[in-house]
């Protein structure tokens, strides 16, 4: 077995605020391995823009990782300073954000944002850069690239800006890309090609991926695995089929249920009353409990850890065998 | 209803960060004193230096009290006709204030107003107001002060020590009122395209109560800090327009005729009349600028 | 089985030009922008017509012409054999008002911010004349906050302390106080998280069974829209390319911009079904091709697709605009 590329245990991430420290992320644990592309999902406030920022270093202050590891290549990086970490970002980690607007410094042009990356983390000279540039530019799908390299961010569409976000990210061959939302802003055809975009570049160039979204759909269709997240927690985490179609975490499936199906039509959809909770108000136990119609009275006073429970693992007492008659 | 507005404020992020920060504590206790001393100045002030009678000339020109000469009685000295510079400052800093506030009143009425309804209606409209306002802008305050005061002059000459204080405020506010406009229109314009709005136009509220219930409450976050920045500036025109002869007159002085009446005596040693009143100009001014300054940050959602 | 709103060559257009003063000196012509270029459709009482369509394809225009937030350019828009337009510029606009409500996408900023949850509920009631006194606006803004779902201690809260998904039943709420008999949804469930969409989507269907209320929905969520509708319209670049009601449409789509877009819907069931490849993204608005707007990316575009705009035409039940579909050739 592999030794993992993305090694994250037990991270804990603070919000000191007027009301008290406020806890984000509680003791997240999971692995990517090199080459795999680990779905983050969860809604609004669960945490998984966080656990993207938290491991390529750019928490906002006052958030800082208060506990736990992240470690790269078996290398520590959350305390990393940060020159180290900066020289780390960008080389071995690659990063795609959500708005394909704000992404790229409207001031310059394309081509001279891709060549100050490329430069910046491989000894290449100018011309080599360049060519470098126009090779990633095609590779994204981008026609014309030896001519569109001296354009400027306004003069792309949505979709291609994020083709070029995507071409910046991979331009130092980075092991890790981590994308937070890439597709949120863009209409659902454009959505459509640039997940399959994603997908066949990084197996080309065997970057591992972590893909933070909401859109279970996106991860359906990318991922190898995927990771659940609730209220600051991992709630599930396994193989995206075993995830989807038989979900362990009653939040999981609950969450299955209330998306519109495609395929069939229901009359209701399946709906978790209440809504998540906020990170001053986190119930004891089991976060998911006061929503939860599996509940049981072990849930409100201990917090569970991730248990296997067939194909993946969840945090539920459901499943702890050492329980089962 | 009140209680409920108080009660959110003292539970609220800015006063929290005002409790914090010792600079803002501190100008809002310096501007409190300055506004207690100007208001109960008939209370607060020993002597009354707009009463002729109280002035005894043997007095004139006394140094203030810890220099030789000085008497106890007149803590800061006296002028050349026996006033007590403490209590003249007292008095003074009342007009000063008095002014500030008028002026920035009034230009905050006409402005506010006016913002609103270019924001609002737009088209040309929008248009015509927004270029009075790059016209009124080009116009230097100090110079536009000077020709509404010497048209005060001209209009009414006998009354116009009375009226001073009248044509001083418009003469402030006349350019003071862009600002405001400016800053309104696009709060303004912002507000007006937010679906909130929307749903009133769909409900079939009018245009006007729209713009009166909706949109300006809305819109006047930015005018709090601007009105107290703007006080300031109000003060220090009104100081320069008296400093040079064309402001309050020596019977109803404020800070800056205190100062100009002072400036005679600077060269023949007498500096407690000049100097007293600058350094109260100044800490007045400065005091309400911290606290604009302050204010702005606290207000801005994004430094928080 | 009665229409209750019809539109007719409905068109909108906007003037994007440059000011007046940049016009004359750099010399560059007035542009416009045609956000809704001709129209055409029809909604039955108590059903629900969806209006689906990516950036640019003049949905959110249609939903506030179609309240009267913006006069057409051309063509006009019946409710219930009157024509808005001219109502709302009469003295019977507010009776008008009344029939018909909005809600809207953003629950962030559909609320007044300053306000009350009670005030903001209560207006419409309070404009419309619908309550005598203090004490009857507090009951029935009690009960239309129930009928959504929250208690009466909401009342007196104000918008930011609510959640998206509570913020979005406020703005059910005010709509439904004047009882209007057709609401028009602009995207109300896109800002919000799945499992909050769900509670939301519920809450609207029990409604319009309970009320008999009549619907636009707006959407770019083709999974959404097919939950909530029994018809639906696929625009693109402000118009109509196939209408048709919902079973139809998704299973036989026959637009090829409908099968495109349903085709680009990601996978959740993960059928492994095969797809047709996506090409190219939505032109600018202010340039748009001639003819079909869509033959650029369209498999099947012959020349008379760039030269003549297709018109919305029957053809085996359902409407669409297409050259192919209409010569036989898809």
């Amino acid at each position: 077995m592999t030794a993992p590329l993305l090694e994250v245990k037990n991270l804990r991430v603070e919000f000191p605020s007027r009301h008290g420290t406020l806890l984000a992320l509680d003791d997240i644990s999971f692995t990517i391995a090199p080459g795999e592309i680990l779905g983050v999902v969860g809604e609004s406030g669960a945490g998984k823009s966080l656990t993207g920022a938290a491991i390529i270093g750019l928490l906002d202050p006052p958030g800082r990782v208060a506990g736990g590891e992240i470690r790269f290549e078996g290398r520590r990086i959350d305390n990393l300073p940060y020159e180290e970490m900066r020289k780390l970002r960008g080389r071995h980690i690659g990063a795609i954000f959500q708005d394909p607007l704000t992404s790229l410094n409207p001031l310059y042009t394309v081509g001279r944002q891709l060549t100050e990356t490329i430069r910046t983390h491989l000894p290449l000279n100018a011309t080599q850069a360049r060519e470098r540039a126009i090779g990633l530019l095609q590779e994204t799908g981008i026609s014309a690239a030896a001519e569109r390299i001296d354009q400027y961010p306004h003069q792309f569409s949505g979709g291609m800006r994020q083709r070029v976000v995507i071409a910046l990210a991979l331009a130092a061959n980075p092991k890790l890309i981590v994308a937070d939302e890439p597709t949120t802003a863009l209409d659902v055809s454009v959505q459509a090609q640039i997940i399959s975009l994603l997908k066949r570049l990084c197996r080309e160039h065997g970057a591992a991926v972590m893909l933070v979204t909401h859109d279970m759909g996106v991860i359906a269709e990318t991922c190898d695995r995927v990771a659940v997240m609730y209220a600051g927690r991992l709630a599930e985490i396994g193989p995206v089929q075993a995830v989807i179609h038989q979900p362990a975490h009653p939040y999981t499936a609950g969450l299955m249920g209330a998306i519109p199906a495609m395929d069939e039509d229901r009359e209701r959809l399946l709906q978790i009353d209440g809504a998540m909770p906020r990170l001053t108000a986190i119930p004891p136990g089991c976060a998911f409990n006061p929503r939860c119609p599996r509940v049981m009275d072990r849930c409100r006073s201990e917090r569970p850890e991730l248990l296997d429970a067939g194909a993946t693992r969840a945090a539920c007492w459901l499943h702890d065998v050492s329980l089962a008659p | 209803m009140s209680s409920g507005v108080l009660a959110r404020f003292f539970g609220g992020d800015v006063w929290y960060g005002f409790r914090r920060s010792p600079l803002a504590m501190a100008s809002a206790a310096v501007a409190l004193i300055c506004v207690v001393c100007a208001v109960f100045a008939n209370w607060v002030a020993p002597h009354n230096p707009t009463d002729l009678a109280t002035l005894e000339l043997a007095d004139a020109l006394m140094p203030p009290a810890w220099l030789p000469e000085g008497k106890a009685k007149y803590l800061f000295g006296t002028d050349a006709q026996g006033r007590d510079i403490l209590s003249a400052l007292m008095y003074g800093t009342r007009i000063s204030l008095a002014v500030g506030i008028a002026s920035v009143l009034v230009s905050m009425l006409v402005g506010v107003t006016l913002g609103l309804v270019a924001g609002f209606i737009g088209g040309r409209t929008d248009a015509f107001i927004m270029r009075v306002c790059d016209v009124m802008l080009s116009f230097p305050a100090i110079l536009v002060a000077l020709l509404v005061d010497g048209m005060g002059r001209a209009l009414f000459p006998q009354a116009h020590d009375t009226l001073a204080f009248a044509v001083l405020i418009v003469a402030i506010s006349l350019t003071g009122w862009v600002q405001y406009a400016r800053t309104v229109r696009g709060s303004t314009l912002v507000e007006r395209n937010k679906e909130y709005v929307q749903a009133a136009r769909v409900i079939g509220v009018t245009p006007l109560r729209i713009m009166r219930r909706h949109v300006l409450p809305n819109a006047l976050g930015p005018v709090t800090v601007l009105a107290t920045i703007q006080v300031a500036s109000a003060i220090i025109i009104e100081a320069t327009l008296s400093f040079l002869g064309v402001g309050m007159p020596v019977t109803s002085p404020s800070l800056g005729t205190l100062i100009r009446v002072g400036n005679d005596f600077l060269l023949s040693g007498e500096w407690w009349i000049t100097v007293f009143p600058g350094a109260v100009l100044v800490m007045v001014a400065l005091s309400v600028n911290l606290l604009g300054d302050w204010l702005r940050d606290a207000m801005n959602p994004r430094l928080r | 089985m009665s229409t209750l709103v019809e539109v007719r060559d409905l068109a909108k257009g906007f003037d994007v030009s440059a000011p007046w003063l940049n016009r004359v000196i750099e010399r560059r012509p007035r542009q416009w922008v045609h956000a809704v270029d001709g129209v055409s459709f029809s909604i039955e009482r108590g059903k629900t017509l969806a209006l689906v369509g990516e950036s640019g394809c003049g949905k959110s225009t249609v939903a506030r012409l179609l309240v009267g937030l913006y006069d057409p350019s051309a063509g006009e828009v019946l409710f219930d054999g009157q024509n808005i337009a001219r109502t709302l510029a009469s003295p019977q606009a507010l009776a008008l008002r009344r029939r018909m409500q909005m809600i809207f996408q953003d629950p962030y900023a559909s609320l007044n911010p300053r306000w009350t949850v009670r005030n903001i509920v209560g207006e419409p009631l309070t404009e419309h004349g619908l309550v005598r006194n203090d004490a009857e606006l507090k009951d029935r803004v009690v009960e239309l906050l129930r009928s959504v779902g929250l208690v009466a201690a909401d009342m007196e809260k104000f918008a930011h302390q609510f959640s998206g998904g509570q913020r979005q039943r406020v703005s059910i709420a005010r709509a439904l106080a004047t009882q209007p008999e057709f609401l028009v949804c602009d995207e109300p469930t896109s800002a919000l998280d799945v499992s909050v969409q769900a509670q939301v989507l519920n809450i609207m269907k029990d409604l319009q069974r309970s009320r008999g209320l009549t619907y636009l929905f707006i959407s770019h969520n083709l999974a959404v829209v097919r939950h909530v509708s029994d018809h639906v319209g696929v625009m693109y670049l402000g118009r109509v390319v196939e209408l048709a009601d919902k079973a139809s449409l998704f299973a036989t789509p026959r637009h090829p911009y409908t099968r495109m877009l349903l085709d680009a819907i990601p996978d959740i069931a993960m059928s492994g079904r095969a797809r047709t490849p996506v090409q190219g993204e939505v032109p600018n608005p202010l340039s748009p091709p001639t003819g079909c707007s869509f033959h650029p990316r369209c498999p099947h575009a012959n020349e008379r697709c760039r030269q003549e705009r297709p018109a919305l035409v029957e053809i085996r039940g359902v409407r669409v605009a297409c050259h192919a579909v209409e010569e036989g050739r898809l």
